[in-house]
């Protein structure tokens, strides 16, 4: 117990810290304590503190948004990887498994493209909203079809799940292939961009917009913990126990895509991330699900707040896509697990 | 009362299991035998509430298996499948938590963890119960499932517990003591139905067997009264010499060698 009290104490404080001194980085510097002085100015703790007004605007405008998105596209990436793994008994699963990112990039490369043609005129914000919108519902579509595909007899077959799964992603993979190849070149570019994942998006609209998307599963999902732990002894077993297992295989899968779903529409796609965040918890705290779950949250959100820090600065002005960072230094720890667990993994 | 009244179940027009009925008080220890095949993991499915009858119902205490909740049968009845695949990394006791998860909503009471300690005790895993799972032997992780189950159905009077072939990867010791403590809890008011291969296991510890063929019950009757070279060569096709024990005078049987057809080249 300790050690999982412990656990989440680290994670929060770090969350505080890697938080704080994320905004202060980027091209105009805000020094820590200013940061932390403007913040508690927000919450009303001083009423006229020492701060200059152009910091107080960059923070208000740009970077409390962007760490506020990376919070919460963390979280839901985080969590979503511990219950998808949960629910198909496989610590190898991600979200990115069932479809939910594939069908995420089909839509938002196919309004990407037709966009110019279609929406010829539109301004550039509803042009974004329409993207996040696209990739949201190709997400859902995705996920729900292979869910479908699943079942038979009103009950869904994991193992099935997983080879739609495979299908459904190499289908959304060709025909986003066959519509990059009438991209032009700035399409390419933009496609490129948003496959690699970023937050340089961040507003306030779109931190507001995706926020009950991703607090709705990181709030229920945690509820279910001791559920997915009796999934992880076999779906006629988890019955056996008492439990609703198609209705439990359903809210995960819908909590997830929820999660997913709003994190991809607005960041791009972030590989990585739902894989490498359980692993690591579980490699502290063991692979109760009743604290993997809340903790991956946290974790999540504190390595995509790190990530987004790294990509900002490693080579400033210019920013790198934060897919990129968080595959660099995930495929080795990922490798790692592999290699370690080879023997134990069954499927 | 555990009763199963004329179960069939088919898959298209091939019956699994046709027209079985029996049925067990509180304080039996029955044993279903059967070859490959015979249809006895169907009949236990059947049993279980896992699998619906084409024909026929299982009543469990008065009342049609199907018409409980997953949640109110927990309560009355465990379950021991033949196999149990787990993938993550839970330690002895967790699992073994697992079985008391129906009796708890957030937090395990004294009661369960006191139950969870004496069921970790009689299986023999307790030595073990920090460990992962998935570093026990085979055997091992069988009697951490057996002691799961048991976790789930300990303070409920009057159980039903099934067992699908409990001892497959268990060495001698714990083949036996798997069957004394199936024995030990129906002398308690469990009523416990396993599957066995073990003709002599099945000998010396069932208060009544079941004999299985082609998805029938050939036989049903108390170990004496089943087992014989005739019986065992009908449902087994194999010849077997069956003695009487002179100091507990159970049956115990020997197979005779078989031969095989093979084409001389």
């Amino acid at each position: 117990m300790n050690k999982k009290v412990l656990l989440y104490l680290i994670l929060i404080i770090a969350l505080f810290i890697a938080s704080a001194f994320s905004m202060g980085l980027g091209a105009v510097k805000i020094p820590i304590k200013e940061v932390l002085l403007i913040l508690s100015k927000k919450i009303g703790l001083f009423t006229d503190p020492p701060v200059s007004a152009q910091h107080e605007g960059v923070l208000n405008i740009v970077r409390l948004p962007r760490v506020a998105l990376g919070l919460l596209v963390g979280a839901a990436l985080g969590i979503s990887g511990t219950a998808v793994q949960g629910i198909f008994r496989n610590p190898l699963a991600e979200p990115g498994l069932i479809g939910i990112s594939a069908g995420a990039s089909l839509m938002a490369v196919i309004i990407i493209v037709l966009e110019v043609a279609l929406f010829a005129g539109l301004s550039n914000l509803l042009g974004y909203y329409l993207l996040a919108f696209g990739a949201f519902s190709g997400a859902g579509i995705a996920a729900m079809l292979v869910y479908q595909i699943s079942r038979t007899d009103g009950k869904s077959n994991v193992a099935t799940m997983l080879l739609a799964g495979i299908a459904i992603n190499a289908l959304a993979g060709a025909l986003t292939g066959l519509i990059t190849y009438i991209a032009d070149d700035q399409q390419l570019r933009n496609i490129t961009f948003w496959m690699l994942g970023s937050l340089a998006g961040a507003t306030w609209e779109n931190v507001l917009a995706v926020a009950p998307f991703v607090l709705i599963p990181v709030l229920l999902l945690p509820r279910m913990g001791k559920a997915l732990n009796a999934f992880s002894l076999g779906e006629v077993q988890a019955a056996q126990l008492g439990l609703k297992v198609n209705q439990i295989k359903r809210n995960v899968v819908i909590l997830a895509t929820m999660g997913v779903g709003a994190a991809v529409a607005v960041s791009g796609i972030i590989s990585f991330v739902g894989l490498l965040v359980p692993h690591t918890i579980r490699l502290f705290i063991g692979v109760d699900n009743k604290h993997v779950l809340p903790a991956s949250a946290l974790l999540g959100a504190l390595m995509l707040t790190l990530a987004d820090m790294l990509c900002r600065t490693i080579i400033a002005p210019i920013e790198l896509p934060i897919g990129v960072i968080t595959a660099l230094l995930g495929t080795p720890l990922f490798l790692y697990i592999l290699i370690k667990d080879k023997k134990k993994l069954v499927l | 009362m555990l009763i199963a009244d004329s179960l069939t179940f088919e898959i298209g027009k091939r019956s699994l299991v046709k027209d079985v009925s029996f049925s067990i008080r509180p304080g039996e220890l029955l044993i279903i035998l059967g070859a490959n095949g015979a249809g006895k993991s169907t009949l236990f499915r059947l049993l279980s509430g896992e699998r619906i009858p084409t024909c026929g119902s299982v009543q469990l205490q008065g009342k049609e298996i199907s018409t409980y909740t997953a949640a109110q049968l927990a309560l009355k009845r465990g379950v021991l499948s033949q196999q149990n695949i787990v993938n993550m990394a839970f330690t002895v006791i967790e699992i073994v938590m697992m079985g008391r998860y129906p009796h708890y909503s957030n937090n395990p009471a004294i009661k369960d963890t006191e139950i969870v300690q004496q069921v970790m005790e009689l299986t023999g895993v307790i030595a073990f119960a920090d460990r992962s799972y998935l570093t026990l032997s085979g055997g091992e992780q069988q009697r951490v499932q057996l002691a799961r189950v048991l976790a789930q159905i300990w303070d409920v009077p009057n159980a039903l517990l099934l067992m699908d072939e409990p001892v497959a990867s268990l060495d001698l010791q714990y083949q036996q003591q798997t069957l004394a403590i199936a024995k030990m809890l129906s002398k308690r008011g469990f009523m416990v139905v396993s599957i066995l291969h073990d003709i002599n296991l099945a000998g010396q510890y069932a208060d009544r067997i079941i004999m299985l063929k082609n998805g029938r019950k050939w036989y049903d009757g108390t170990a004496a009264e089943v087992l014989s070279s005739k019986n065992i060569y009908e449902v087994f096709e194999i010849n077997s010499d069956v003695y009487t024990n002179p100091r507990t005078l159970k049956h115990f049987f020997i197979p005779r060698n078989v031969s095989l057809n093979i084409n001389p080249q």
